[in-house]
């Protein structure tokens, strides 16, 4: 046997730890790929936009869409709602912010901004909403609660007739999806 | 496992649970302290390799899973769907296919050296059996994930096999019927065949556990087949093995990703690219390399059933090798005159598998029917008179002497 | 330089010539001719100039009869392919009309295609691309090259030449485009046409490119043999649309595997030289 010295030894402990580095190293990033594919992938990412046309829609009439899998609310609100809505002061919301995806992150919930599609471009009859309670994901009922407007049967949190959560569990106010008028009536969601 | 010694661990949780269920002291006792013999060469790796492949199949299994549709419509898309769209998804799927050729290279070479070696002789018959029995259900697993794809290839492959059961007599269309869930190969012989492809690995996972557990009775035979005689001629597992396998595995990994990365479907068949078509046969049916000697000599008998026996058999005959060699040497290393057919038989093995990947017709066949016999006689004849005959070489006393005598 | 490496094998398979004669008699058919595609090789990657002008020749000629089923207008503009700008694949998507619906009152319409639509196919399906086409059907071209091979030279240099060259798919695909010739002995089938490149030599599809069929935007000039190597190199990268990620990604594993496997040999032989062994 050849006998060891302690720089030897040392020499040695360097290798080991510089193997088991490089090795643990190597096994975290293998683990990359099984972990990133089940992110939505790239078909799932590129999924269309939707188009929708809402001059049929009588005042009062809300139908429901899908986009990427999710309902979305497309309301025809009355004069009453809009009404309703506007009038509400900021103060009085739960959650002051305007959640809306074409807007800045910190926009206020003014009824305004509840309407405004990518180019700032509103019509207040017209209000788009994905239709998903921001609690636990629940589809909230439409025309019932409190406002007579969405209200989420699962754990009864109530929004009002801008889509603003007034009381419950829910956190936030529905989100509003990316969309922009092509023409006065004609939107594309996505 | 056979006794389970108790430690002393430093560390109080480790101790509180060893106390309860002594996981600790088991894998100390198995997996590190194990006795080894100091002699094993490179040849001794592959078991490791093999296990290392059969966790990589199964991950990576799981996973493709996760986005594939075991469906006559669907399959084939989802798989295009796995190499185009989801992230990653190619590397998985190449990773998986050429997984399972890899598995087979680590396992075929695995049991040459249990072959050359003796291993499969006295006392570890059983262990030797259990590898013949997980050996057969890999052959099962790699045939049913090859369906999977629902390529051109996978279908008629699907029909082939299947169809070697209708050379049963009397109720052999009834157990191919069976086997389909109708009249020919369809949506529930795939769904079918996915279902078992997923259960399969896992009996294959318990079954190497086994394996491993029969091993670790008598403990590792040794490139001299001699028994471990005293503390002299062992080494711990650890550090000693696990670091040379896990060397061993990294050298075997770099060849396999080497082909996962730069000729991913090099092992495969042009035409399973294209989607399964009822209607139209390829003009060449060839299967996987890993299956080809077998194919070679079920085409190499002019009889159906014949046929199918044959190649049953070339299998089944493993079983009964322990008592076919009555040699009390276990090495070919004291045997000169079996190392001359054993390389014989190994040659036989390699030019049944490329007899297999030729249309069976002409020099060819009359290839294979010479290498099936010759397979046969390997087993039946020469053996048998061989452990008989033949005068081995002298024998070291013990494997310290062995290992003395090299240098 | 290709051509050598089959010389060589050719001569080192003649010690084992003698088996070699019936693996020849499987099939009518003639090596793909030798090409050196810029994605060849273990670092080979696409020219996207290359498939670009590919593209050109696939959707003015070849999609008239041929679909392209897993091709998505949105893979035009994504890295390792043609790599169009997504304002230029948003145009050619636009340039399609896609059957979508049913729309409210259950009518399908048709409407242009978006970057996440497939390549439309020309017929709706095999039975009207068969009534269209004599009976044979146009293949979907989307895995022509990966499902189809160059080379047929006896057992023991395909393996080895494979190793180098890959299947010959793309080279297959090259000669055949180029490859129609007239008849030996003047024979005739009905609705066929002579190709030494396609299996039995008689195809169905009439010769698809005359020179200067598609005129290319950056000015090379459009010759049989330069559009068929410009449709053959873009049918590989729909074939395998990651391949430069997979030889990228591959590069990395090797030379980090490679660097592994070495400290664990030093790692071994550390261990090892306690012991005699």
């Amino acid at each position: 046997m050849s006998s060891t010295t302690t720089q030897d030894v040392s020499r040695r402990d360097f290798l080991y730890i510089a193997t088991g580095t490089v090795g643990a190293v190597g096994t975290a990033l293998a683990a990359w790929p099984f972990i990133d594919q089940m992110n939505p992938d790239a078909s799932v990412l590129a999924l269309a936009s939707t188009e929708f046309d809402m001059a049929p829609l009588q005042e009062g009439q809300g139908v429901t869409v899908m986009w990427r899998g999710k309902p979305v609310f497309i309301r025809h609100r009355t004069k009453k709602e809009i009404e309703d809505a506007t009038k509400v002061p900021l103060a009085e919301l739960k959650d002051p912010i305007a959640r809306n995806a074409n807007l800045p992150p910190d926009a206020p919930a003014t009824d305004e901004n509840r309407v405004k599609d990518a180019n700032g471009k509103a019509n207040p009859k017209y209000l788009v909403q994905i239709g998903i309670c921001t609690h636990l994901g629940c589809v909230p009922l439409g025309e019932a609660g409190p406002f007579n407007a969405w209200f989420c049967p699962c754990h009864g949190s109530v929004y009002d007739t801008s889509g603003r959560i007034r009381s419950g569990p829910a956190p936030r106010n529905l989100d509003i999806p990316p969309f922009k008028y092509v023409s006065d009536t004609k939107i594309v969601i996505g | 496992m056979s006794s389970h010694a108790s430690y002393e661990f430093s560390n109080p949780v480790v101790r509180w649970i060893d106390s309860r269920l002594p996981v600790f002291s088991l894998m100390k006792a198995q997996a590190m302290d194990f006795p080894t013999p100091r002699n094993l060469n490179y040849w001794w790796t592959f078991g490791g390799i093999a296990a290392t492949m059969l966790v990589i199949q199964l991950i990576t299994g799981i996973v493709l899973v996760m986005h594939f549709t075991p469906h006559v419509d669907l399959a084939f898309d989802s798989v295009e769907k796995i190499m185009r769209d989801v992230n990653y998804g190619w590397l998985l799927r190449w990773l998986h296919a050429n997984g399972a050729a890899f598995f087979f290279l680590a396992v075929y070479i695995h049991i040459f050296r249990g072959l050359y070696y003796g291993s499969y002789k006295a006392p570890r018959e059983i262990l030797w059996m259990i590898g013949v029995i997980i050996l057969i259900a890999m052959m099962a697993t790699a045939f049913m994930g090859y369906v999977l794809p629902w390529g051109q290839m996978s279908y008629w492959a699907a029909v082939v096999i299947t169809n070697l059961f209708s050379a049963i007599p009397v109720v052999g269309e009834t157990i191919v019927q069976w086997l389909w869930g109708g009249f020919s190969v369809d949506n529930p012989t795939l769904q079918r065949f996915f279902s078992l492809h997923y259960l399969l690995p896992f009996v294959l996972a318990a079954l190497v556990f086994l394996h491993i557990w029969a091993l670790h009775v008598p403990g590792n035979n040794n490139p001299d087949g001699i028994d471990v005689k005293s503390e002299q001629d062992t080494l711990p597992f650890h550090p000693y093995y696990t670091m040379k396998d896990l060397f061993a595995i990294l050298v075997f990994l770099l060849v396999y990703l080497a082909f996962v990365f730069y000729s991913p479907w090099y092992m495969g068949h042009a035409i399973n690219f294209v989607k399964a078509n009822p209607l139209v046969t390829p003009a060449h049916i060839v299967p996987e390399w890993y299956f080809l000697p077998q194919y070679a000599m079920l085409r190499a008998v002019p009889d159906k059933l014949g046929g199918v026996i044959v190649m049953f058999a070339s299998l089944i005959i493993l079983f009964f090798l322990p008592w076919l060699d009555r040699s009390k040497v276990r090495s070919l290393r004291y045997r000169p005159v079996t190392r001359i057919f054993f390389w014989l038989f190994a040659i036989t093995c390699v030019v049944l598998g490329i007899a297999g990947a030729q249309p069976a017709e002409g020099v060819w066949l009359l290839v294979a029917r010479i290498a099936t016999i010759y397979y046969f006689a390997y087993f039946l004849v020469i053996l048998p008179l061989l452990g008989k005959l033949e005068k081995p070489k002298p024998m070291p006393a013990s494997i310290t002497e062995a290992v003395m005598q090299k240098h | 330089m290709k051509n050598r490496i089959v010389r060589m094998l050719a001569v080192a398979g003649l010690g084992l010539g003698l088996l070699a004669a019936p693996a020849q008699a499987a099939g009518l058919q003639e090596n793909a001719e030798e090409h050196a595609f810029s994605f060849e090789g273990p670092f080979g990657q696409f020219d996207r100039a290359q498939l670009q002008r590919g593209w050109e020749v696939f959707r003015q000629v070849c999609s008239s009869c041929h679909s392209l089923n897993y091709l998505r207008f949105r893979n035009l503009a994504e890295p390792g392919g043609p790599e169009f700008t997504v304002e230029q694949a948003k145009a050619f998507a636009s340039q399609y009309d896609i059957t979508d619906g049913p729309d409210e009152n259950g009518e399908m319409f048709t409407r242009p295609g978006r970057l996440s639509d497939a390549f439309p196919a020309p017929y709706p399906n095999e039975q009207a691309a068969k009534a269209a086409n004599n009976g044979a059907a146009p293949p979907d071209l989307s895995l022509i090259v990966k499902g189809r091979e160059g080379w047929y030279y006896p057992w023991y240099i395909s393996p080895v030449l494979k190793l180098f060259k890959g299947n010959g798919g793309p080279e297959y695909v090259r000669s055949l485009l180029s490859g129609y010739t007239d008849p030996p002995h003047g024979e005739e089938r009905e609705g066929l046409n002579y190709n030494p490149y396609f299996p039995g030599h008689w195809i169905a599809m009439p010769p698809p490119l005359s020179d200067d069929a598609v005129e290319y935007k950056d000015g090379t000039p459009a010759t049989v043999k330069q559009m068929a190597t410009d449709v053959a190199a873009f049918l590989a990268w729909v074939a395998m649309p990651k391949m430069e990620e997979r030889k990228r990604i591959g590069l990395m594993t090797m030379l980090y595997l490679g660097l592994f496997t070495l400290l664990m040999y030093l790692v071994k032989r550390a261990i090892w030289s306690r012991v005699e062994h």
